[in-house]
């Protein structure tokens, strides 16, 4: 990295307020559903969750979890009059919900900023790279074109662009899949956002480049020191990046705890069944997976009682809880929160004699 | 999964060459200028030889841009090889025409990695998974509908859906419906291009057991081409890494995973993320820098030599050949690792 | 301007040479074969020209004079060599020279084609060029808010009202505001007004006004369709998602974003329909009287007068393939993707 780059980038956690007591993001009993003609969509159901500065919460679901609904909705970004959006989101303290969305806007790419999944489409395409992050910039930054510019190179240097001083008037279909995800990014931490939301930001990619930019991810938010929200289907992305980890499910969340807590001791027999699906080259090859029976729940009719009850190999195991009930989410220890009606002993008992032999 | 030893009734021939591919290569040429000349080509496959042997799969990996979908569309002959040949039973294939190929077609046949795209959301269904029989002209005893059903039930889905549209089903149902028809004149060869990348985990999980069991039921012969490099260990029983349009290695599942030899190789092994936090820390990690260069003009040497770690003065100059280094594994490296040792996992996973 | 870029041109250019080739032979032989293989002779076709009352004599004398005697190919080839080389013309009495760029003389009143076309060329240029500048900003305005509005009154309305635009033909819209705006309320200048720019452009508009709105709607409603279908496909981009991340304030992410990529396929319309009415706007021009290159077409095609139809046919043809090429390259000017093919 250059001289100048350095005076620029570096050294701007220290310059920043000190968190405003409690975390930078919390999320509580957030509400999405979409009203349509067949229905209520009830993408996002009673979701609770909270991430610090300096540290990365890995939401992980399958399609229709409610994992990138919840995403857009902190950062303001649903249609007006689409979504019914209720709960709080507070950004230091701030409820984002029912915010005037002028002053939504004005948070937006500055103190929080996002990463799409496919940086091709996610990138104007008749626009240079330089001129998508000047552009950036310059809406939160009374600079000069020239001032934003030099601002850009020194970004794309940062986050690894080879030769930043030409490749900054290149368009999007000249840079290379990873390259683009680096300008992404550049173009995301260039008003230095204290909050950070990667929505699965290596799908797209090749899996040595996908290494690259988790790492570079990592480096940076230990960097900045921002609070990182990591949106992935990928147990290994989160099990490389995030302190925390919650598990989604039909909208809501299942369960929620470490990283370390999650991958050594799950305790929602959903999070068992991803474990099981993924073949895994840490371990020895298993004869046959073990997937999960059905198919993800209708959010318009989400089954009553556990919304997993359907899926779940052990829903009535003891009681018709399942079917009736919805699972409160709850802290079973330890800050390890779960929705699940099994006892504490039978989760215990199934995790350890049926489901992590066969991992 | 071991078909010739599972299934007493597997047909005889199990385990001789199904697929024999010699020095296939497809470039296409890149044409600018007033009269159009040929300027350059885009190396997409440039030679390569490997078997397939009845009842097995081989798996192609390696990133984009390698050449495994080409690969894949020369080996189902969607597109014609510029050189080499594809002899398919002894039958040399490599330039037959359309009309020629298309007795030929039920033999051969291909999953395609886009359950939503590769289905004409016009068609019910039973026209979709029927079509194969209609456009073949087979001879159905019980009439197509019976047909279809059996076949919808075979993989795992309700025979009553005959009638339903695509955009009824979710997205693993749909190349389940893929399936099915893939299934429909009982090919001898498949090709399944990325046959599960789209599709969520949990529902990956099934599909990857459902070409299993059909895979034991019909002793079917697999080309997995996928990117996911655990999947592929699941499911082959050999693999071939590529990069920009060769075979950098090829060996059995175990040998690949267990001693890889391609730096390359264990670059890509290395960069997987695995779900284990416990791994953060005392993982030892290769990065490869940049990106996979153009294969319109590759390197020179050895292919992989500008982000190989281990490359000497020779890899600029010399390609190495795809030699035999230990049974049935095939190396094209001047200085393989794993050479000796037999003992290292490249995942870092306790041994 | 790079080597490949002038290749590209080239190569569209001569293109764009056998195309016109094309067109004018597939003209000729419309006007000169189809009479043929209908069962006429030099002397009926030439009879048209002179009158029944003629003599033989005076028929035949035309008939040679007019060339109908030579074969279809030599018709064709004369005429084609007039374009390049120019001609001569005999007269009973002598032999007049038509220079190059010559389409030949009109069979009716023996005044060359060219000089006509050259002076009805500016009504059909301000014609044309006055009412695509309406429609492009109202179509695009109407369109851009249609799709920004999907669902409401105003949407709704705006595409009824584009769906009657397209619908109504121009004969009955032109003659409709004539009558109301001209002719009851005095608002806008009488059928038949032109002043050329020049001369006075206050008046050139004011004359212009009417046939410019009734030509405008017409193709305003095609283009406000079009962007409205454009912009809630371009809305729907990730690249929309990401400018609205940024921060961008929403005018911004409509016209900066949404705008410029939706207008690329508007711009590929808008360059054919332009070079499409240089060739005359056939029905305005009637229906308000102007003695544009469509009227002189038309008045060519009732009289039987084909060097007239030709030489306007030839021209628009020529405007069009002109047109195609500028969209091209306008095309790579707007997306920098075109540009690296």
């Amino acid at each position: 990295m250059s001289q100048s780059s350095e005076d620029s980038l570096d050294g701007r956690a220290e310059t920043r307020p000190a968190a405003s007591g409690g975390p930078f993001l919390q999320v509580r009993g957030l509400r999405v559903h979409f009203p349509t003609d067949d229905g209520v969509v009830k993408s996002v159901d009673d979701l609770s969750f909270s991430v610090e500065r300096g540290k990365t919460l890995g939401i992980v679901g399958e399609s229709g979890s409610g994992k990138s609904v919840t995403s857009l909705s902190i950062m303001g970004l649903h249609k007006p009059g689409t979504a019914d959006i209720t709960g709080e989101i507070l950004l230091d303290g701030q409820n984002l919900v029912g915010m005037n969305r002028e002053k939504v806007r004005l948070l937006r790419g500055k103190r929080m900023a996002m990463i799409f999944q496919d940086p091709l489409s996610a990138m104007h395409p008749f626009y240079t790279v330089g001129t998508q992050i000047i552009e950036a910039y310059r809406i939160h930054n009374k600079v000069t074109k020239a001032v934003a510019r030099k601002h850009a190179i020194d970004l794309l240097d940062r986050v690894g662009i080879p030769s930043p001083k030409s490749r900054v008037d290149d368009y999007p279909h000249q840079f290379s899949g990873g390259m683009r995800q680096r300008a992404m990014i550049a173009m995301a931490l260039s008003c230095d956002p204290e909050l950070l939301i990667a929505d699965e930001p290596t799908t797209a990619l090749d899996v040595t480049v996908q290494a690259q930019i988790l790492d570079l991810i990592r480096d940076l938010q230990q960097e900045f020191n921002s609070a990182v929200v990591i949106i992935t289907h990928d147990l290994g992305v989160v099990a490389e990046l995030a302190d925390d980890i919650m598990v989604m499910y039909a909208g809501r969340a299942v369960e929620y705890s470490t990283a370390a807590d999650i991958f050594n001791s799950p305790q929602h027999p959903y999070t068992w069944g991803l474990l099981g699906s993924m073949p895994r080259l840490d371990r020895e090859r298993t004869e046959r997976l073990q997937p999960i029976k059905g198919t993800p729940p209708s959010l318009i009719n989400v089954p009553t009682g556990c919304p997993f009850n359907p899926r779940c190999a052990y829903a009535g195991l003891n009681s018709d809880l399942s079917f009736t009930v919805r699972p409160e989410f709850r802290d079973v220890g330890g800050g390890h929160h779960i929705a699940c009606h099994l006892s504490a002993e039978e989760r215990t008992r199934i995790w350890d004699t049926e489901i992590k032999p066969k991992l | 999964m071991s078909t010739q030893t599972e299934n007493p009734t597997a047909d005889r021939r199990l385990g001789e060459d199904l697929l024999v591919v010699e020095g296939l290569q497809k470039y296409f040429p890149i044409r600018k200028g007033l009269l159009q000349k040929t300027v350059a080509n885009v190396q997409a496959v440039d030679g390569l030889t490997f078997t397939v042997k009845r009842g097995e799969t081989l798996s192609l990996v390696g990133e984009s841009g390698c050449g495994k979908t080409t690969t894949g569309r020369l080996l189902t002959r969607l597109v014609e090889p510029t050189d080499g040949t594809i002899t398919l039973e002894g039958r040399d294939i490599s330039h037959l025409s359309n009309s020629a190929m298309r007795p030929l077609r039920r033999d051969i046949q291909m999953i395609f990695q886009d359950p939503y795209g590769s289905l004409n959301p016009r068609h019910t269904v039973g026209t979709i998974v029927g079509a194969p029989f209609r456009l073949q002209k087979v001879k159905t005893p019980n009439g197509i509908k019976k047909e279809v059903q059996d076949l919808l039930e075979l993989v795992g889905l309700n025979p009553e859906h005959y009638n339903r549209y695509p955009h009824e089903f979710s997205g693993g149902q749909r190349q389940r419906i893929g399936i099915a028809r893939t299934l429909a004149l009982k090919p001898k060869l498949i090709v399944a291009d990325e046959p599960v990348s789209a599709l969520d985990v949990s529902i990956q999980a099934q599909v990857v057991n459902l070409l299993e069991d059909l895979q034991s039921e019909f002793d079917l012969t697999y080309v997995m081409i996928a990117h996911d490099l655990s999947v592929v260990r699941h499911v082959s029983d050999r693999v071939a890494v590529m990069y920009l349009g060769k075979i950098m290695e090829i060996a059995d599942r175990t040998s690949l995973y267990e001693r890889p030899m391609h730096p390359y190789t264990v670059a890509l092994l290395s960069a997987v993320p695995i779900p284990d936090t416990n791994r953060r820390e005392n993982r030892e990690r290769i990065r490869l820098q940049g990106d996979v260069p153009s294969p319109i003009n590759p390197p020179k040497g050895c292919r992989f030599h500008t982000r190989c770690w281990k490359a000497q003065d020779v890899c600029k100059t010399t390609e190495p050949p795809l030699a035999q280094l230990a049974p049935g594994h095939a190396v094209a490296c001047h200085f393989p690792e794993n050479k000796d040792s037999l003992t290292i996992d490249p995942t870092g996973a306790a041994v | 301007m790079p080597a490949t870029v002038i290749t590209y041109i080239i190569r569209r250019l001569v293109a764009a040479i056998v195309l016109l080739f094309i067109v004018s032979a597939v003209t000729f032989s419309i006007f000169f074969l189809m009479p043929k293989l209908l069962g006429a002779t030099p002397e009926t076709l030439a009879t048209r020209y002179v009158g029944r009352a003629a003599t033989a004599d005076t028929v035949r004398e035309t008939a040679e004079r007019l060339g109908f005697y030579d074969p279809i190919y030599k018709q064709y080839a004369d005429w084609v060599g007039g374009i390049f080389a120019g001609a001569d013309y005999s007269y009973g009495s002598g032999v007049e020279h038509c220079p190059a760029p010559c389409l030949g003389y009109s069979f009716r009143n023996n005044q060359p084609v060219w000089p006509d076309l050259i002076d009805r060329l500016p009504v059909t240029l301000s014609l044309a060029s006055g009412a695509a500048v309406l429609w492009l900003l109202g179509g695009v305005a109407v369109g851009t808010l249609s799709a920004l509005r999907k669902g409401t009154i105003f949407d709704r309305a705006a595409m009824s009202v584009s769906l009657a635009g397209v619908s109504l033909p121009i004969f009955f819209t032109g003659l409709l505001s004539l009558s109301i705006f001209s002719y009851n309320l005095g608002w806008t200048a009488v059928g038949g007004a032109y002043t050329p720019f020049l001369d006075d452009p206050g008046q050139w508009a004011y004359n212009l006004l009417l046939p410019w709105i009734t030509l405008a709607l017409l193709f305003s409603a095609q283009y406000a369709r079009l962007t409205r279908a454009g912009m809630l496909e371009t809305m729907n981009e990730d690249f929309i998602r990401t400018a609205r991340a940024k921060g961008l304030p929403e005018r911004t992410v409509v016209v900066r974003h949404g705008l410029r990529g939706a207008l690329t396929p508007i711009l590929t319309i808008f360059g054919l329909d332009v070079g499409l009415l240089l060739g005359g706007a056939v029905l305005t021009e009637s229906a308000f009287s102007l003695q544009g290159l469509g009227k002189y077409a038309i008045d060519g095609i009732t009289n039987y007068d084909l060097p007239k139809v030709m030489g306007v046919t030839i021209l628009a043809a020529f405007f069009i393939v002109i047109a195609n090429l500028v969209v091209d390259l306008l095309y790579a000017v707007v997306d920098p993707r075109v540009r690296a093919k």
